[in-house]
């Protein structure tokens, strides 16, 4: 199985590895070629330096025959254009977005895109927490 | 009108005073903190402050009333689709005008269903296409919503319609030829226009037709 991680950020990157490591063909691509030291010494997957907008730069990574893309730049917004585009052009199976707005989360969730969203985690996680403990104390 | 104009750079900024001027209702929305504070002083409560691909930005500008125009015009083309989307998917806003920076992301634009575009950029090079002329074929304007586009070619010695008239050309269909120029004067291709190596015509077409109209005005 083959996948294309974009933004290779500390998200990305460890997406990048876990999936390596479970045996994926891995090809990773980011803005700047310094994020290559973030998938470690002993990377053995691909590196493609670029921006994820670029649909040569997503072709040279071989989406068009990859069977998932991870898009998890640092702008929301960047990686609500690549999803669709991998999503509507390269008709790619398994595409995830992360993104950190859970508005827009929201709604291109909504328009059947498949979204995480860590802001919306951690806000459950933390009132959950919140609460849980004012529970045991009552 | 009620429009709302996103991007408070160059561009956002005159097209809300031109709109104001013409007496409509306006909100700008601008990210900058110190370019806010400068459009401020001349646009008073007319410009919010915020990231205008945030849901309650939008709103607060008043895009769910809805907005009769939102003008997409950040110098961010992700921004600007994303704008795009959500006015037009979100909060039903019929019309949606998105700049784009990159003409390499105008695909992109088509792609995710933002039709109507302007790019300064792709001006400029058609513009300087026009003027340089060892381009054969020129796109001087597109017309995206009627999907035609206007271009103009040299024809070169030897191409298939040199010395020939319009009415005896085999034109593509979906493409027309609108003028003649030749030293220095324009006249509108009729059928019985003679068309001369080096005349510069202008010609209307579906996009895609280009290559049907060199072959008839270029040299194979």
């Amino acid at each position: 199985m083959k996948a294309i991680v974009v933004g290779c950020g500390r998200v990305g990157s460890s997406v990048a590895k876990r999936l390596a490591r479970e045996g994926w063909e891995v090809i990773a691509v980011d803005e700047t070629d310094a994020a290559l030291a973030r998938l470690g010494e002993d990377w053995a997957g691909g590196f493609v330096v670029g921006h994820g907008m670029d649909l040569k730069v997503l072709r040279s990574a071989g989406i068009e025959d990859a069977d998932a893309v991870v898009v998890a730049t640092d702008g929301d917004n960047t990686n609500i254009v690549v999803g669709q585009v991998a999503q509507q052009q390269f008709e790619v199976p398994s595409v995830v977005v992360r993104l950190l707005d859970p508005y827009r989360a929201e709604f291109y969730e909504s328009r059947g895109m498949t979204v995480v969203c860590p802001t919306k985690t951690a806000i459950e996680t933390l009132v959950g927490q919140v609460l849980d403990h004012v529970e045991a104390k009552a | 009108m009620f429009v709302v104009v996103a991007g408070g750079g160059k561009v956002g900024s005159n097209v809300a005073r031109t709109l104001l001027k013409r007496g409509h209702e306006v909100t700008l929305v601008e990210q900058r903190p110190d370019r806010y504070e400068q459009l401020e002083r001349e646009f008073e409560h007319q410009v919010q402050v915020g990231d205008a691909t945030e849901l309650f930005v939008l709103e607060r500008a008043g895009i769910a009333r809805p907005a009769d125009i939102v003008i997409a015009v950040t110098g961010d083309d992700e921004d600007n689709l994303v704008i795009g989307q959500l006015a037009k998917e979100k909060y039903g806003v019929e019309r949606v005008i998105a700049r784009v920076n990159d003409p390499r992301n105008q695909s992109l634009f088509d792609l995710l269903g933002i039709r109507q575009t302007v790019s300064a950029m792709q001006m400029v090079l058609g513009l300087i296409e026009h003027e340089v002329p060892e381009h054969e074929l020129v796109h001087l304007l597109e017309l995206r919503k009627e999907n035609l586009e206007i271009v103009e070619v040299e024809i070169e010695k030897g191409a298939a319609c040199a010395g020939k008239r319009v009415e005896e050309l085999s034109l593509p269909q979906g493409a027309r030829l609108i003028s003649v120029m030749r030293d220095g004067t324009a006249e509108i291709a009729v059928g019985a226009t003679k068309l001369e190596p080096g005349d510069q015509v202008l010609a209307i077409l579906e996009p895609g037709k280009e290559d049907d109209l060199r072959k008839l005005m270029l040299k194979q």
